[in-house]
């Protein structure tokens, strides 16, 4: 475990007792593990001499709007000073608290990374001026991540029918902000109870009664160490690989064209992870300028039990609709040619390898066939955006 | 006159918990409750009754009329 952060349902800094308590025990007990909290941001300026103190190493604050007419149609109310507010002047309260809490960050130099909820036909064109206000103020990362409203949730958004975006409505907003800043796109919305790393949940090994079960937890600082430094080592490897095969490309002159490739992986940034077992691709944009994960897309496991089930294969289509290929460690008969049908190359020949890597050479050769006209490129369409809360296939 | 919450809307979230001016409320089978004989419907302390202002789910919290209103001591 490398990372520790506190986050809701219900605001951290609404019980800010309990929150820092937390902090004060494993800051004693383990003190290599890094802290983190999320807040809305009401009570962030109320704390953030405690956040500093304990040396928080980032703190993760949910801005959604930064002009209470929009903030209105987003937060019904919000409790602060002991009384409830409403409307507009909630959200305007709500902005101030928001963007004063992150200006204090940073000049106290606490890591200050922004979530926003892109909710289509409320803040989607907003959400370009709340990347604006964060960047200036200071903060180092951005995560607009779609809202989840399918009507089970039972969230009003979910019941009166808001839909969330396509991936590609997503995509666009995402990199109409990144010249600003960096934007996060590995977010899985996890839930906030998530033991584990992102998208390899492990809370089902760590419920209350297991760990009253567990008698004495062992912190080991040296198999820490080690660890940590094997893991480095990977990283830089990985780095090399994707530069040398960037700087192979160099003599193939510029182009405009770019496309997606989804990739089944089950970590370490190779493409090793079968078709039929895989529950999401990373998606990679590529071009002439390198490669770059632009995302993740959930899907229904397609392989369950060893057969193939035939009425999750459009579903998985249809969350990697915008790729021109898919890279797979092996892949059956029957969807490799179904996929083709839809237009979607699968590529079993990078088995193992790095990913990086894996999408230059790959794009090296489909340019290669289109100066050739062997084959024409096209933009492909849109993708979906699987609802519903990430939860492990275990 | 006491608030009461109705035991069937509380999402047992605890965030009445903290608020309450006179410790009235406690967790009871994984939801909240207020003792009636220490509500002073926040008379004297606020403006508004806090159980009412920061419940998530409106009308959970509300006057119980088994208890005549609270009176301010003279």
């Amino acid at each position: 475990m490398t990372v520790l952060g506190i986050a809701g349902p219900g605001d951290p800094l609404a019980n800010p007792g309990k929150t820092f308590k937390t902090f004060e025990l494993i800051a004693k007990t383990a003190p290599d593990i890094k802290l983190c909290l999320s807040t809305n941001g009401l009570a962030l300026p109320d704390h953030v001499d405690t956040i500093k103190a304990f040396n928080v190493d980032h703190v993760t604050i949910t801005i959604n709007m930064v002009d209470p007419e929009i903030g209105q149609h987003i937060y019904p109310w919000i409790y602060y000073k002991n009384k409830r507010y409403t409307g507009i002047e909630a959200a305007r309260i709500l902005t101030e608290r928001q963007l004063l809490g992150l200006e204090m960050l940073t000049a106290a130099g606490v890591l200050a990374k922004i979530n926003s909820v892109m909710i289509p036909g409320i803040n989607d064109k907003h959400l370009v001026e709340v990347n604006r206000a964060v960047k200036s103020r200071g903060a180092f990362l951005h995560n607009i991540m779609p809202l989840i409203s399918a009507p089970e949730h039972g969230t009003v958004f979910g019941l009166n029918g808001q839909r969330g975006p396509s991936a590609q409505e997503l995509k666009v907003l995402q990199d109409s902000c990144e010249g600003e800043m960096n934007m996060m796109r590995h977010c899985r919305q996890c839930r906030a109870d998530a033991v584990g790393l992102l998208g390899e949940d492990r809370s089902a090994e760590f419920t209350t009664e297991k760990i009253d079960e567990m008698s004495e937890v062992v912190y080991d600082a040296e198999t820490r160490k080690a660890y940590q430094e094997l893991v480095e080592a990977e990283r830089l490897e990985k780095v090399a690989a994707k530069d040398a095969a960037l700087a192979d490309m160099s003599d193939e002159g510029m182009s405009d064209i770019k496309i997606m490739i989804a990739v089944a992986t089950k970590g370490q940034g190779r493409v090793n992870e079968h078709f039929g077992h895989a529950t999401e691709f990373q998606i990679y944009e590529v071009g002439t300028a390198g490669s770059k994960f632009v995302g993740h897309r959930r899907v229904d496991l397609y392989c369950q039990g060893g057969y193939g089930e035939e009425e999750t294969l459009p579903s998985v289509v249809r969350a990697i609709n915008d790729c021109h290929a898919v890279f797979v460690a092996k892949i059956g008969g029957c969807p490799r040619d179904e996929l083709k049908q839809a237009g979607i190359d699968p590529v079993d020949r990078f088995a193992h390898e790095f990913i990086g890597q894996s999408a230059i050479s790959y794009f090296k050769e489909y340019l290669a066939r289109v100066r050739s006209r062997e084959i024409v490129h096209t933009v492909r369409g849109d993708a979906d955006i699987r609802q519903g809360a990430y939860i492990s296939a275990a | 006159m006491a608030y009461k919450i109705v035991a069937s809307q509380c999402t047992g979230c605890s965030a009445c918990e903290p608020e309450c001016p006179n410790v009235a409320i406690r967790e009871k089978n994984g939801v909240f409750i207020i003792d009636p004989k220490k509500c002073t419907e926040c008379m004297g302390h606020f403006d508004e009754p806090q159980c009412v202002a920061v419940c998530p789910v409106d009308l959970t919290c509300v006057i119980d009329n088994a208890f005549p209103r609270y009176q301010v001591p003279a």
